[in-house]
């Protein structure tokens, strides 16, 4: 099947106006007589429930947390990106899709892009219209701050807390079409498969958590709204239940599975302490606002601060390397994430890691307390000379901004990032690929969807920051509510779709089968030994740096160690009751196929952008280098069988708006 | 590294009866967080053949409000201002005995061993927690009204609830009110929350009692466990908005 990304003609400004009164559209009599199904409660799905059932679609919606409020988008911290220009900084509906584009090192498509940047003012709107507290100044009026790879203030935020009160405010518009009946909420139900009847999506066999029963629900179309798959790493930033089951499941049924090797390697999280690990904590980049980020430049310094001879605090600033200000002086601390990650690596192989695994670098804090509080005691009239006093306002400052992150950072390590620098060192944090769609984000399934970071859409090889809450807002609220009525159109006389179709029953029956075969496999090793497992051959060989013999290694290793964990897995308990075990089973299956296709996609992909650095395509000062002529495409994958089969479709990127440029941030 | 004796909740299902089991853990490193010395303890458990310890937990950085644990006589255990996940073994000692049970109330039944049924708290959100405005982007812009700093920060304070129920867990009448007045009070000190501040309270106060949860008695044990520091101040505000709406009613 050839891909059709299905982008409107015309200028690239008028596409989504003209989009948008060309659909058809379904009258509000018919829409009481569809249902929608929305597989995750996450900013873009919760968002597109709320949003679907206003509109007064019949919608059911899953999650297999114990409540909507639970999804993982509830963690983001920094902040939502939009193009208001409140600080007259030049920002411009333009600005922010160039920004986007380049960002991504251009491999994202340019129309769905640009309608990105156009409803990110309405999503401000919206969401203080709901009541989300974002931050204001003195006057009243909304605060920003500067995010990665960016020249202006464009990025709302509510302190460190800024997806949780995103998502609060989208679980509130469900919460009232819950209690309206619009919306049937399934808590703790995990969806097992998509039912596929005459081609188009029809509806999903889930699973109650609590009993294990698998129960079968109809619909006219299927959402899937379960984010990334960061979790294929083991370690990561994601929630320790965030998986690849739902997008993985639709993937199977002949959805294809987009550039899957793009991953985001987050600059600044707490350094992993032990074996026991089980999960990484951010440390938003919103600090890099104010946190400048160094190792020593000595080594024999380096052995001094690990041996705890030398504190970091006393260390000269001559004797210490700002890589990043160094490196690229225009962006300083700022670059984007890929290059702040990769910069931090590099040090750390040549040996200038600060703690006792050598995977750290500072984040400093010290100079921004000096600047504060010299401002503060300023304006309030006291003595700028007074050190002890300065030191104090300052830090009142940075407690004001940043209070929750740094109280998460001591309760972690067991430091006080007031009095000494953070040590950092990057983690897995998001996934750019994900679910093909086309511009309407309907996946190659006719009637099933793909939203927020399910979907590989916006953020091309490098997501920038607080730009996947403004994703998952803009495809919940503003996209998918319109595009899905086109689809829709066509459903008006079909009636409620029949649960005991044999679809339905076969899908079920498998599911069944692979339920029980997990819980009678008697094997010896528990899945989170497979897991961790899998995270280290994809940290080692998929991870910040990538080469054809470390890709083609993974690709063996992660197909036996799927062979071995079939044979050999060990899930306690039954298929009837509350098993959290065998729910973990049924993901870490998925993860290891999807790990194989990853290392099958960074193979293929012989070129460097974005978060995807293959070492054999590289500037001579270690810059990333892209190869615009044999790779401005989008990798889509179709399944065959197995992943070692897929097969691949390419979608050519056409750039009419942006000239394609070497990225630079120097 | 320490050794630790751990008393734990056992129950199957809904429907059983639980008692405490008793289990040993051996070279626990105290940088572990707390679910993970959990996990080490599952790990051993499904290699000896015994069923896991079922506990809820997602995000394990302290926001989602999932993980629910009451750890020595205390809702997320002995640290303040921390969820059970951000709680680490640094603060317990070699040899201690910690003792492990669900969060307990009526309203919030056991699904299995430390694992709760915390859907009462949704019910009550969906009673009036929200603002009624589409979401049609088509609103005013968002700097049309400002909002006094002071007033935007207090209703940031109270929205910063992550509704695990620790409030709940801790309080002798298993009162829900520091959770409840948490919503209320977000949207009491916003203009936007205004026009539907009467019903909001009403509500949402109906939807509470209808659940089960008990009376509030003022001992400020909520205050004192919550992990977000939700402040004692928001019960006052709530009353003063029942109380009026009441009189309005």
């Amino acid at each position: 099947m050839a891909l059709d990304s299905k982008i409107p003609k015309g200028p690239l400004a008028d596409k989504w106006t003209k989009h948008k009164s060309n659909i058809n559209l379904v009258s509000p009599a018919n829409k009481r007589l569809i249902d929608v199904i929305v597989v995750g409660t996450g900013l873009a799905g919760a968002s597109a429930s709320a949003t679907l059932a206003e509109l007064g679609y019949n919608v059911k919606t899953f999650c297999f947390q114990d409540s909507p409020r639970r999804a993982h988008s509830i963690a983001a911290q920094g902040g939502i990106n939009a193009a208001k220009n409140y600080q007259g900084d030049g920002d411009s509906t333009y600005r922010l899709f160039y920004d986007t584009i380049k960002g991504g090192d251009y491999r994202s498509r340019e129309a769905n892009v640009h309608r990105l940047a156009e409803v990110s003012t309405n999503i401000i709107d919206q969401c203080v219209a709901q009541g989300v507290p974002f931050a204001r100044d003195y006057g009243g009026l909304l605060d920003n701050r500067s995010f990665g790879g960016v020249l202006v203030s464009r990025t709302f935020y509510a302190k460190g807390q800024t997806g949780q009160q995103l998502l609060l405010g989208a679980y509130s518009a469900m919460n009232r079409q819950i209690g309206r009946g619009k919306i049937k909420m399934y808590n703790r139900h995990e969806m097992m498969e998509l039912v596929v009847v005459d081609g188009k999506a029809r509806g999903i066999i889930a699973r109650n958590l609590v009993n294990g029963k698998l129960e079968r629900h109809s619909a006219h179309a299927v959402v899937i709204a379960s984010g990334g798959y960061g979790n294929v790493f083991f370690l990561s930033t994601n929630a320790m239940g965030s998986n690849v089951s739902a997008a993985w499941k639709i993937h199977k049924k002949g959805a294809h599975f987009a550039n899957p090797c793009f991953t985001q390697i987050h600059p600044t999280c707490i350094p992993v302490s032990g074996e026991h690990q089980s999960k990484l904590t951010l440390m938003s980049e919103s600090l890099r606002n104010d946190g400048r980020i160094w190792v020593p430049k000595k080594l024999e310094d380096v052995k001094a601060i690990r041996e705890g001879r030398l504190k970091p605090t006393d260390l000269k600033e001559e004797d210490r390397d700002y890589y990043l200000e160094r490196r690229y002086p225009a962006f300083g601390n700022l670059v984007p994430r890929d290059v702040a990650s990769r910069a931090a690596k590099e040090r750390c192989d040549e040996g200038y890691g600060v703690n006792k695994t050598g995977e750290a670098v500072y984040l400093d804090f010290a100079a921004a307390i000096q600047r504060y509080g010299k401002e503060q005691a300023h304006v309030k009239g006291l003595d700028e000379n007074d050190a002890a006093l300065v030191k104090k306002l300052g830090q009142d400052v940075i407690r004001a901004k940043y209070g929750n992150l740094f109280q998460m950072y001591e309760k972690i390590v067991d430091q006080n990032p007031y009095e000494t620098p953070m040590m950092i060192y990057p983690a897995v944090h998001y996934t750019m690929g994900g679910v093909w769609v086309d511009y309407n984000l309907m996946t190659s399934i006719p009637g099933c969807y793909a939203i927020g970071e399910a979907n590989f859409s916006d953020h091309g090889a490098n997501r920038l920051g607080a730009s996947a809450l403004m994703q998952g807002l803009a495809d919940g609220y503003f996209v998918l509510p319109y595009t899905i009525g086109d689809y829709l159109a066509d459903d008006i006389r079909t009636g409620t779709i029949d649960t005991d179709l044999p679809e339905f029953e076969k899908a079920e029956a498998s599911v069944k089968a692979q339920m029980e075969a997990f819980v009678n496999n008697d094997g010896t090793h528990t899945v989170d030994y497979y897991h961790r497992k899998l995270g280290k051959i994809m940290w080692d060989k998929c991870g910040m740096s990538r080469n054809t013999k470390g890709l083609n290694e993974a690709i063996t290793e992660i197909k036996s160690l799927r062979e071995d964990f079939y044979k050999n897995v060990k899930v306690p308990g039954s298929t009837g009751e509350f098993n959290p075990e065998l729910a973990k089973a049924a993901r870490v299956a998925d993860f290891l196929e999807l790990g194989e296709l990853f290392a099958k996609d960074a193979l293929e992909r012989n070129e460097s952008c974005g978060g995807h650095f293959r070492e054999e395509s590289q500037t001579p000062e270690g810059e990333a280098m892209r190869d615009d002529e044999n790779f401005t495409y989008v990798s889509a994958w179709e399944f065959k069988g197995e992943p070692a089969k897929a097969k691949l479709h390419k979608e050519q990127l056409d750039y009419e708006e942006i000239e394609v440029k070497t990225r630079s941030y120097k | 590294m320490m050794n630790l004796t751990l008393k734990i909740w056992r129950q199957a299902n809904a429907n059983a009866k639980g008692k405490m089991e008793t289990y040993q853990m051996q070279e626990v490193s105290p940088d572990m967080s707390f679910l993970e010395m959990m996990d080490v303890l599952n790990e051993e458990l499904i290699d000896k053949g015994i069923d896991p310890v079922a506990f809820d937990h997602d995000c394990r950085e302290g926001i989602c409000g999932m993980c629910s644990m009451f750890i020595n006589g205390e809702a997320h255990g002995p640290d303040r201002l921390v969820t059970t996940c951000q709680l680490h073994m640094r603060k317990f000692k070699d040899g201690d005995t910690i003792t492990i049970e669900p969060f307990r109330a009526k309203a919030f039944p056991v699904i299995k061993d430390l694992t709760v049924d915390r859907s009462s708290f949704d019910r009550i959100q969906q009673a009036g927690g929200f603002v009624s405005v589409n979401t049609s982007g088509n609103t005013q812009d968002a700097n049309a009204i400002p909002i006094e700093k002071h007033d935007a920060d207090k209703a940031f304070d109270a929205a910063a609830c992550i509704g695990c129920g620790a409030c709940v867990a801790t309080c002798k009448n298993a009162s829900a009110m520091l959770f409840v007045s948490a919503k209320v009070s977000q949207y009491a000190l916003l203009p936007q929350g205004k026009v539907e501040a009467t019903d909001r309270v009403l509500n949402m106060v109906n939807q509470m009692d209808e659940e089960g949860f008990g009376n509030c008695t003022n001992t400020g044990a909520c205050e004192v466990e919550c992990p977000k520091g939700i402040s004692l101040e928001n019960i006052a505000r709530m009353n003063r908005e029942y109380l009026y709406a009441s009189l309005k009613g």
